[in-house]
Parts: structure tokens; C-alpha cells; sequence
């Protein structure tokens, strides 16, 4: 880890779901683990998310959805970064997502997909190892 | 009652018991220094009659059916009949839902619970470019009146009641659900149901807003207005803590923040010109049963309480019926785990039991796959067994409000009751809750329950069992119910073929009138039904409403 900048997060909630609360208890505890963290607010589309989080310049973006929707708009915002040239950014997915679709949001490019239960912990130690 | 005598008596028995106990705790330590319940509250060793010694039982409790309704809102409650198990259900298509509707119907229950998908929620219609991703997923797609004809076909709206999980177009649902009624030759007067239509705690923890506050509230109070005459039998809105504890706040939270959004929207019809007696008796609300059992119980005893006083004190009602909190329950889906889901069959249960020893008036229990998907057919079967199991082999609903005079539960009541009227207190002093809201004072408070419980869980100060004690390898259930993506093409040409063939100039007409009664005073119920009737979209409605009143923005939750 760079020891002059603190690992930058953009934490953000793609499409319609309104349910923030996993989000928000992850960005606390990022903020905690002494990251900087942005947070969109909820309805994003994955055009502002990719915006922001170049604008931002940020080392990750932590998307979270509990609606379903995860299998356009993850897949959606890595053609964006891509088309952007900024899919050097590591990208995590969070919420309810069936482990069955994991395969394919990996192929697209999400580093990591976070169930339910899983320890904020886990995720910082996740991001610590990827973000040099 | 025990004498003054008998309590010096006592006090000095449980004194000299303490001592002995204190003596024996260095040999035999407790499990923890201090027990605390979800909210914060210490939880004694022991609870006797000293603890509730100051209880009246005729002002604290009184007798079920009557004020302040702390045993229940009905004389008998389930010795009369048991609450309604209502399942909340749709997903998909209009068609879909409406045979999953009729199979329900045919298995004999005589109530509907109706999901929307997330665009018809936040006022898009399917074709918009915010709903990709989102049709059909959480709920059923409606557009237009032409999608609730189809919903509701088959259905005799004067045969069941209906509850719509719907909030910032409530007014736009009703008047289509009004409408198809009409077609069925159905008088709205027979109209029997409940919309949600609590903006109040969309703002703060679920997030489906549309417009800012006032306007909102506006909406709000002329569905009170509207159906006070038109829709008598209609509870026009379900004032919502359920989604305030799933986003993480405490019990005592749930109660205070739901309790203040009941009071602003009955401030705010007051201030519109309504009487309180002729839309008070048709307010209902809806709790989330948490894990915490003892206390979830005299959670919803202290709301009852508590709600009847404000009602009685506050705003001077003088029908009983406007003064009784008849709620629906929800369990805990925030507390099922994804891993050991079969575990969550025992979580739910002990929640479902908690709402019923607390007097809910419907119930719906969890599926125990929810943590991983939309729930299976065989899960909502199990859940809805479990409410069967408690009603039919428990014995439980063969007395009222069995918990009543425990030491234990009346005093937590009241220690529930205390600390929720010092946060509604806070609540006036900032200016009610929508001021609350816009400050951002309620979402940080939540916010700050559910870091710290998740912090909790992660120190295993609180336990899960199967999340982070007692974990076995297992595999995921296979075979998750999904849904078919190509419902948006089928809503979208659906809307395509209605804008051609849909008389487009009265369209028109009807959302200039809805255009200018926005802008004006008038009760918005009136154009929208016109609106509605005309075959004007969800999407069309809510735009023009979204032009006069603009839209809401979160408050930062960070700043």
C-alpha cells in the first residue's frame, strides 16, 4: 500500500434497489480501516457510477444490489470502465446474488462478489492484497 | 395486588436472595457482565413484583379492546378468530402473478398481498431507461390500468381484500385498482384493502421516494380525504416500521420513528382540514418480528400503548377506533442467514410466535431461502405451515395476550414505551419527522444501530448460529426461482401497442388537468382517476408530477 494516499473507494448502488443498509455499514467500516470512501447515493446508473469513479480517481468501486438487477448493470458498468480505459480499477459486487451467477460476473471482470454474512473484514483484507 | 406491607417484605426477601446469589457468583460466574436486548436495554437477573410495583393496571394495561389497548385491540383477539396469514406475493407479469393470485385464492386465502417491480415503485414505466435490469424482478410490472385489468382478472374485488406494498404513486395504484373495480361493476364503497402510501420511511431506510416531502404528504392526505368518502372501508396507509428495522435500527427505535411518521401524517391532515375521527380509524401500521423474543413482544404492546395515548392526548380523538394500532407483521428477513438456510425455518418461527403473544392482526412469515433469491414454492410453503403449526398446535391463541402481567414483559413495556417517547420528544424539538427526515437525524441514527450490530456480530458479541458459531460446509439449494428477462420485452411492446390504440387526445386532456390541479389545491385523486381511466401510463402520470413537484434527493449519509 502507498503510505501517502489512502486507498480511495467509490461505494455506490446501481439501478433502483433502495436497500442501502449493506452498503452503508461497509463503507463505515472501509472508513474504519482507514479508506476514503465515496459514496454515490442510491439510483445510479452504471454511465455516473464509471464517471464518478474516475473523476474520483479511485482505486475501487464496491457495488451493492438486492434487486436483481445485478446481471445487466454489474456486467454494464466493467463495458463502460472498459470503454473508458479505466478497468485498472478493482471492482467487488455485493448482495443478494445467487452463486450461480458469480461464474459470469467474474468473466466480466468483477474481481469478487461478497454474499450475505460475510465480514467487513474480509472484504478490507480483500481490498489491502489487490490495491498496491 | 400486593399490599405495601408485602412489598417491604419482599424487597427484603430478594435482598437477602441477591446477597446469597452475589456471594456464589465468584464460584459461578454469569456468561456476561451486563445482558443487554437489541436496544440497549439492561436485562436484569431476575424480575419480580418489585419491578412493577408503580404498574396501573387500569391506565397501564386495561382490558383488551379497550384503551390504551396494551392486551390487544379486539375483546377476544384470536379465540374469535385467528390473524390473517398473508403472504406477500408477485413477481414477473401480470398474467403470472395472476395465476400465482388464483392458486392462493383457490388454497383459501382470502387475502392479497400485491409486490410491484422497482419502476413501477419509483413511477417508470417498463420502456423507461432506468427500469433495464428491473422488470418484473422484485415484483409485478404495472403500467397502466390495462395491467391491473389483467392482475385482477378472474378476482372479485367485493370477495377479497388486498394489500398494495406500494408508497410514492399509492394514489396512482388505488385509482387503478379503484378503476378495474368499476369494470367488475364493484362500488368502491365495498373496496376492502390497504396501501401502504408511507413516504415517511422510504426517505429514511427503503429508498423507493419520488418527490420531496411535501408534496409527498400532500398525496398522502388526499388518499385520507378521498377515501374517508368514496372508499370507507379502505386503510389508506400502513405506517411502516418493518422496513426502519430491516435497514438496522433497534426495537425501541422501530417504535419511536414509525410512531413520529404516524404523528406527522396525522399532523398533516389535521393541518389539511380533515377530522380526526373520520380518517383516523382507517390508519393501520406494520412491525418487523426480530430475533430478540421477550422484547419483540413488548415492543408491540408498548406501540399499542403508546399509539393510543397520542391519538387520545395529543390529537384529541375521541372514536376508540382511532385510537387502536391494528398492524400486519412482517418477520425479520434481515435476520436469515444465506448460510445454513434451513436454520432460518426455526428463526422465522420464533418471530411468527413473538408476533402473535404480541397481538398482530396479520402476519406474514419469511421464506428461508430469502437471503438468496425470490422464494421457492416449497419455502413459502414451509413459512406459511410454520403460522399454521402456531395457530393450530400451539395453544398459544387460546387466551388473550398471555404475556400480560409477567414481571419481565410489563416492565420492558414500559422501558420500551419510556425511551421511544424521549426520541419522539427529540423529534418534536427538531420539528417532527419530516424535518428529522431532512435533516438526516433518523437515517444517521439507524445508520449508527446497524454498523454497531454488525460490529457486534463480527466481535461474536451477538451469535448466529451457522454465520459465525456452529459453521459446517454445506452446499447452496439449487433451483432458484428466477425471473424470465424477457418480461420487459413483453411490457414494452404491451405499452406500445396501448399508446396506438388508446385515445391519445384525451390522454392528453387528462394530464394537462393533472398537470394544473398539481400545481393547484385541489385533491389529486380526482385527475388521477380520470388519468387513470384514459389508460394514461404510470410513467406518464408521474412525470408530469415529477415536472410540478420535482424529485428528492438522499441526504449525504456521510456528511
Amino acid at each position: 500500500m502507498n503510505n501517502h494516499r489512502k486507498i480511495r473507494v467509490l461505494a455506490a448502488k446501481p439501478g433502483l434497489d433502495g436497500h442501502d443498509r449493506g452498503i452503508k455499514v461497509i463503507a463505515s467500516a472501509l472508513m474504519d480501516a482507514g479508506m476514503e470512501v465515496i459514496y454515490t447515493g442510491l439510483r445510479q446508473t452504471p454511465k455516473q457510477i464509471v464517471e464518478a469513479a474516475i473523476q474520483e480517481d479511485v482505486d475501487v468501486i464496491a457495488l451493492s444490489i438486492l434487486s436483481g438487477a445485478h446481471d445487466y448493470l454489474f456486467p454494464k458498468v466493467m463495458e463502460l470502465l472498459r470503454e473508458r480505459g479505466a478497468d485498472d480499477i478493482l471492482v467487488l459486487g455485493g448482495g443478494i446474488i445467487p452463486e450461480e451467477d458469480v461464474p459470469a460476473l467474474k468473466a466480466c471482470g468483477i474481481a469478487e462478489i461478497f454474499g450475505p454474512g460475510t465480514p467487513t473484514t474480509t472484504i478490507i483484507d480483500f481490498i489491502r492484497s489487490r490495491v498496491k | 395486588m400486593t399490599e405495601k406491607n408485602d412489598f417491604k417484605r419482599l424487597q427484603a426477601r430478594q435482598d437477602a436472595w441477591n446477597e446469597g446469589v452475589e456471594k456464589k457468583l465468584a464460584k459461578y460466574p454469569e456468561r456476561k457482565k451486563i445482558f443487554l436486548n437489541t436496544s440497549g436495554i439492561p436485562v436484569k437477573r431476575l424480575y419480580s413484583p418489585l419491578d412493577t410495583r408503580d404498574l396501573d393496571y387500569l391506565s397501564g394495561l386495561g382490558f383488551p379492546g379497550e384503551f390504551p389497548f396494551t392486551r390487544g385491540v379486539q375483546p377476544t383477539m384470536y379465540r374469535g378468530r385467528y390473524w390473517t396469514m398473508r403472504q406477500y406475493a408477485g413477481f414477473a407479469t401480470a398474467e403470472e402473478s395472476n395465476r400465482r393470485f388464483r392458486f392462493l385464492l383457490e388454497q383459501g386465502q382470502t387475502g392479497l398481498s400485491v409486490a410491484f417491480d422497482l419502476p413501477t415503485q419509483i413511477g417508470y414505466d417498463s420502456d423507461h431507461e432506468m427500469a433495464i435490469g428491473e422488470v418484473g424482478k422484485v415484483g409485478v410490472a404495472i403500467d397502466s390500468l390495462e395491467d391491473m385489468e389483467v392482475l385482477f382478472d378472474g378476482i372479485p374485488l367485493d370477495k377479497v381484500s388486498t394489500s398494495m406494498t406500494i408508497n410514492a404513486p399509492a394514489s396512482i395504484l388505488l385509482a387503478m385498482y379503484i378503476a378495474v373495480a368499476e369494470k367488475q361493476g364493484v362500488n368502491p364503497e365495498k373496496l376492502r384493502g390497504t396501501i401502504q402510501n408511507d413516504i415517511l420511511k422510504e426517505y429514511s431506510s427503503r429508498g423507493t421516494y419520488i418527490f420531496p416531502p411535501k408534496p409527498s404528504m400532500r398525496l398522502i392526505t388526499d388518499v385520507f380525504a378521498f377515501c374517508s368518502e368514496k372508499v370507507p372501508l379502505w386503510n389508506t396507509i400502513s405506517i411502516s416500521g418493518y422496513h426502519i428495522r430491516e435497514a438496522g435500527s433497534t426495537a425501541v427505535q422501530e417504535v419511536a420513528f414509525t410512531l413520529a411518521n404516524g404523528i406527522a401524517y396525522v399532523q398533516a391532515a389535521l393541518d389539511a382540514g380533515l377530522d380526526v375521527d373520520a380518517f383516523g380509524p382507517r390508519l393501520s401500521f406494520f412491525f418487523n418480528a426480530h430475533l430478540d423474543f421477550f422484547e419483540e413482544v413488548a415492543k408491540f404492546r408498548a406501540a399499542r400503548r403508546l399509539w393510543s395515548r397520542i391519538m387520545k392526548e395529543r390529537f384529541g380523538a375521541k372514536n376508540p377506533r382511532s385510537m387502536m394500532i391494528r398492524f400486519h407483521t412482517q418477520t425479520a428477513g434481515c435476520t436469515l442467514t444465506a448460510q445454513q438456510p434451513q436454520n432460518n425455518i426455526v428463526r422465522v418461527a420464533f418471530q411468527a410466535l413473538a408476533a402473535v403473544l404480541g397481538g398482530t392482526q396479520s402476519l406474514h412469515t419469511n421464506s428461508m431461502d430469502e437471503a438468496l433469491c425470490l422464494p421457492s414454492e416449497e419455502a413459502v410453503r414451509i413459512a406459511l405451515r410454520t403460522q399454521q403449526i402456531i395457530a393450530h398446535e400451539t395453544g398459544v391463541a387460546d387466551t388473550v395476550d398471555p404475556l400480560g402481567g409477567s414481571y419481565y414483559i410489563e416492565t420492558l413495556t414500559d422501558e420500551i414505551c419510556r425511551r421511544a417517547e424521549e426520541y419522539i420528544r427529540k423529534i418534536d424539538e427538531i420539528g417532527g419527522a419530516v424535518s428529522a427526515v431532512e435533516k438526516g437525524f433518523i437515517q444517521k441514527e439507524i445508520q449508527e444501530s446497524a454498523y454497531r450490530y454488525q460490529k457486534e456480530i463480527e466481535k461474536e458479541e451477538r451469535i448466529v448460529v451457522g454465520l459465525n458459531r456452529y459453521l459446517s460446509d454445506e452446499e447452496r439449494p439449487g433451483r432458484l426461482l428466477r425471473v424470465n428477462p424477457a418480461v420487459r420485452t413483453a411490457q414494452m411492446e404491451r405499452l406500445e401497442s396501448l399508446r396506438s390504440k388508446r385515445d391519445s387526445r384525451r390522454v392528453r386532456q387528462c394530464l394537462k388537468d393533472l398537470r394544473r390541479a398539481a400545481g393547484g389545491t385541489e385533491n389529486l385523486m380526482f385527475p388521477i382517476l380520470e388519468a387513470v381511466r384514459a389508460y394514461a401510463t404510470l410513467g406518464e402520470m408521474c412525470s408530469v408530477l415529477r415536472e410540478v413537484f420535482g424529485e428528492y434527493r438522499q441526504v449525504s449519509p456521510f456528511a
